[in-house]
């Protein structure tokens, strides 16, 4: 790499190859669906990620963006019972579906027990990973009712329990820098009524 | 208010709200999602264009072509910006580095340019339209190579001289000592990876700008973007009452700021920006690689008569070093001392801050060596740790500390953690497949004064509000500047609003260098005396004998309720705390004790942490909830930079390669055991009145040797090369049976 080398290179982040011509504009798709009980219609860009269709259209912005390639989990909601990673899904895929955000499940005057959970038990520090957090929890301990199996089960037959490790290994894709993760599960186990 | 002399006696000794275990008051906010963050201002700001930031290409060189006409002409598009027709801009006093490069390029994904366009698909796909030629240059990424010839740097509390720091005569005390060690540690970069990326929200009004933004210094990032954008401060407003975390990467000014504020005076529009994650790494600061020396040299009681430290770091040309030497002139005893740092030039990406700049390389090398001196001396590490213990500064034998625990924390930690249990052999203890240890660490950082403003009102409604600069990234702010109010005007908490984060209150300390929760309180404590004395005056009491308790005002045997002196028209206490002189008379710092037990596979060299207690002694503990947080943050933080975080440099290309989340591997849930803090119960009149010291760096301090000296324990294998990975220890540990 002598100094005289010219790189042609194109700005880092897209991957579109650089120089084309532009698409036409993008039309947009219409797309229903229930967001935290109330029927809502979207007409989006198709591009549009389910995160960004509920915090820039619908201006719910509990549900947060911290990696916007499913690495970090703060963006996790609630589609049809089952907690996904909004930031992986585009919007237009969830015609006629239920999604549950953090405003969904409880209010400051009317906090759902994992939120006044996370309270009680100091469950965040800066708050950014804190909704996608609290419907991870929400949806583990479902999960583990349900008798989904995970990773930490030593026998994958059997039913799962709410037990420190197993509530710890279904959280694992949920990250938390600030290092509240200790508290979090006294939280989830306070909720379980199980010892984290 | 200066503070010059001890505090005496004051109202927060009271401690009725101070002190007292108290949930977060914006906790309700932030677990239903109604905390708005920099991008999230939709109340405030209609509509807003999207921008989207793109980087360089190249770590170094120039821009020969960038053509923006494709980008201009795609869907949705309102405006590019480049360094071309972004005006003259200026580089902010705290930023070694400019945010807009072009067309000279300094670092791999500096920002070259911003798209603007109605919607963020439509700014995404249409930067991937910009067509830009490079003449790439030769950089300097290998800090190997760097040190060579760096040269000495200055740094830590002893100023900028560059020069060696000496007491006595290292070298001759190290030659007769009879039992000594030389050793070599490596610390990799390290990235602050907060959860919410770097993002901005700018709207100008006429020829003022106001920006919301993701900034743990708003003073800093005030002044500095009115310098980038070339205006004067009164015409820029910043303010960030949420903060997802900053760690230090936030410390500063960054591009999302001053990209937002240059789009949206192109666009005409309210902007609004965030860097993708991707670009996080290369594109802000990190905490650079450090490559240590120590030697310890003692008697064979475990004396410590001499003791060297030397760091070296690199960073961009007018950087500065990691300082993590620092610590080694204060924490333990010895006569004969050498201390040094040297700085190499290097062009990845700037280095800064990062929690416990310094502390946090530093003595994940300085624990571990002494943990390496304690077995060559036969000694236990606590025992070796206490026996150089040292309350005098040890270059300065007549300046005490204000106050040291060190020898309590390890003595405490040790009983509450079962410490007699280990086995000083190691690799002797196993539990099924794991190899099982435990070690021990000193935490040590100084504390920091920093000149703090509030302001406190009492509305005539009766409500209490403070507004203050300061901002809440997690520390918990928010709750103990309302206690600290609550105490000083005999209310609680819950009555106290308090305002945070906004260019248009008063300058406070900020969020940095654990020095923003003793200060901050201070500077509300320092408001708060003068509204008591406008409330005095009011009621017509003398300010001298009053007492506010449970919602009254006292004095003698005449009594009102607070609400009632509001009454008559808006009452307004503002001051600053400032400090002059106890910090040279005294050294003022934090203590602590790591005491950590992990498992190592003895198959695989997979490392789990089993247990991990801290023992902190950190003056008066304003929130033990919030300030344990902090505790438990900071340990989760030690693991990650002990067994996994490492930004790999690319030498070639000159950039960090694992640039998002997936690939720079942090602490998860799975990663982590329950965790056990305790704090000494101190006041230190020397600090300031809330007699209260930093505790968020502390927790970070140590830990990551306490977690090496573990592993050793169990495994009998040294790595001295951080992070440890399994690769690094799993060929030579123990034959599985």
């Amino acid at each position: 790499m002598g100094s005289a080398a010219t790189a042609a290179a194109a700005g880092t982040a897209p991957l579109v190859a650089q120089g084309t011509s532009p698409s036409p504009a993008p039309i947009n798709l219409p797309v229903k669906m229930k967001v935290n009980g109330k029927p809502r219609e979207l007409k989006l860009d198709p591009r549009t990620t389910l995160l960004d269709a509920l915090r820039e259209h619908l201006q719910l912005t509990g549900t947060k963006k911290g990696c916007d390639h499913g690495q970090c989990g703060a963006c996790t909601v609630i589609v049809n019972g089952k907690r996904i990673n909004s930031c992986l899904s585009l919007a237009v895929m969830h015609e006629g579906d239920e999604v549950t955000t953090i405003e969904g499940l409880g209010t400051p005057d009317k906090l759902h027990p994992m939120q006044a959970a996370f309270i009680k038990h100091d469950g965040y520090q800066c708050g950014y990973c804190t909704p996608g957090q609290i419907c991870s929890a929400v949806a583990v301990l479902d999960e583990i009712k349900r008798g989904v199996p995970s990773h930490a089960q030593a026998d994958l037959t059997a039913a799962p329990g709410a037990t420190g490790e197993e509530m710890r290994e279904r959280m694992s894709g949920n990250i938390c820098r600030c290092g509240a993760y200790s508290n979090i599960a006294e939280a989830m186990a306070d909720v379980a009524g199980a010892s984290a | 208010m200066k503070f010059d002399t001890p505090a005496g006696a004051n109202p927060i000794d009271t401690m009725t709200v101070v002190g007292r275990p108290h949930t977060r008051i914006d906790g309700p906010l932030k677990v239903t999602g109604l905390a708005p963050y920099a991008y999230e201002h939709h109340k405030e700001v209609e509509s807003p264009a999207y921008g989207y930031v793109v980087g360089s290409a190249i770590a170094k060189g120039r821009i020969t072509n960038l053509d923006t006409s494709a980008a201009k002409a795609a869907p949705g598009v309102i405006a590019v910006v480049t360094a071309e027709d972004a005006g003259k801009l200026g580089k902010g006093n705290f930023n070694t580095v400019k945010l807009l490069g072009g067309p000279e390029v300094d670092h791999y994904h500096q920002a070259i340019a911003i798209v603007v366009a109605e919607t963020f698909e439509q700014a995404r796909a249409a930067a991937g339209l910009l067509k830009v030629d490079y003449a790439r240059a030769k950089g300097r990424f290998d800090l190997t190579e760097g040190l060579k010839t760096a040269k000495l740097a200055g740094g830590g509390d002893s100023g900028n001289e560059a020069k060696e720091d000496r007491v006595g005569d290292f070298e001759k005390a190290f030659g007769e000592a009879p039992v000594k060690i030389d050793v070599e540690y490596t610390t990799p970069d390290h990235s602050h990876a907060m959860m919410e990326p770097f993002a901005s929200m700018a709207v100008w009004e006429g020829d003022s700008v106001k920006v919301w933004t993701s900034n743990q210094m708003i003073a800093w990032g005030h002044g500095d973007l009115a310098k980038t954008l070339g205006m004067p401060k009164e015409k820029v407003r910043l303010m960030s009452p949420y903060v997802g975390g900053g760690f230090g990467g936030k410390l500063f000014l960054r591009t999302d700021a001053v990209m937002a504020a240059l789009g949206a005076r192109a666009a005409k529009r309210p902007v609004k920006v965030a860097l993708a994650r991707p670009m996080m790494a290369n594109n802000a600061t990190h905490r650079p690689a450090t490559h240590q020396r120590i030697r310890i040299g003692a008697t064979k009681d475990g004396t410590i008569t001499a003791i060297a430290h030397e760091s070296g770091s690199g960073d961009q040309p007018g950087g500065s070093p990691e300082i993590a030497a620092a610590q080694t002139k204060l924490l333990y005893a010895g006569s004969n001392r050498l201390i040094a740092m040297r700085l190499a030039e290097l062009d990845l990406p700037e280095g800064n801050a990062m929690r416990a700049p310094g502390e946090a390389p530093g003595m994940m090398a300085l624990e571990a060596a002494m943990d390496e001196m304690a077995e060559k001396l036969g000694m236990d590490p606590v025992a070796f740790r206490i026996k150089n213990d040292t309350q005098v500064d040890p270059a300065k034998p007549d300046r005490k500390f204000s106050q040291r625990q060190l020898v309590r924390c390890l003595e405490t930690g040790a009983e509450k953690f079962g410490w007699s249990k280990r086995q000083a052999k190691p690799g002797s203890v196993r539990d099924g497949k794991w190899l099982v240890g435990m070690g021990v660490a000193s935490a040590f950082r100084n504390h920091m004064n920093m000149t703090s403003g509030a302001r406190v009102r009492l509305g005539s409604d009766g409500i209490v509000t403070v507004e203050t600069d300061m901002t809440d990234i997690g520390t918990g702010s928010y709750t103990i500047i309302a206690q600290t109010a609550g105490e000083m005007l005999g209310v609680p908490a819950e009555q106290v609003v308090v305002k945070l984060g906004d260019s248009s209150f008063p300058v406070s300390a900020g969020s940095g260098g654990q020095f923003g929760a003793a200060n901050a309180t201070a500077g509300v404590y320092a408001a708060c005396v003068k509204l008591r004395e406008a409330v005095a005056q009011r009621l017509g009491y003398n300010s001298a004998d009053v007492t506010f308790k449970e919602g009254k005002v006292t004095s003698g045997n005449r009594s009102a309720s607070l609400k009632d002196a509001g009454r008559g028209g808006e009452l307004v206490g503002e001051d600053k705390i400032e400090f002059a002189g106890l910090d040279k008379a005294y050294q003022i710092s934090t203590f602590g004790a790591h005491f950590v037990e992990v498992g190592v596979d003895s198959y695989t060299g997979v490392v789990r942490v089993r247990r991990m207690l801290a023992v902190c002694a950190a003056g008066r503990i304003i929130n033990p909830v919030s300030a344990r947080s902090q505790v438990i943050g900071a340990m989760t933080m030690g693991v990650g930079s002990t067994l996994m975080e490492e930004l790999a440099v690319d030498k070639r290309f000159g950039m960090f390669v694992n640039h998002d989340l997936a690939s720079y591997e942090v602490p998860v849930h799975a990663d982590i055991p329950h965790q056990d803090v305790i704090f000494l119960d101190e006041a230190d009149d020397k600090a300031n009145p809330m007699k209260a010291k930093g505790i968020g760096e502390l927790g970070l301090c140590g830990v990551g040797g306490a977690v090496a000296n573990a592993i050793y324990n169990a495994t009998g294998v040294r790595v001295r090369d951080y992070p440890i990975t399994l690769e690094k220890h799993l060929e030579k540990l123990p034959e599985v049976a």
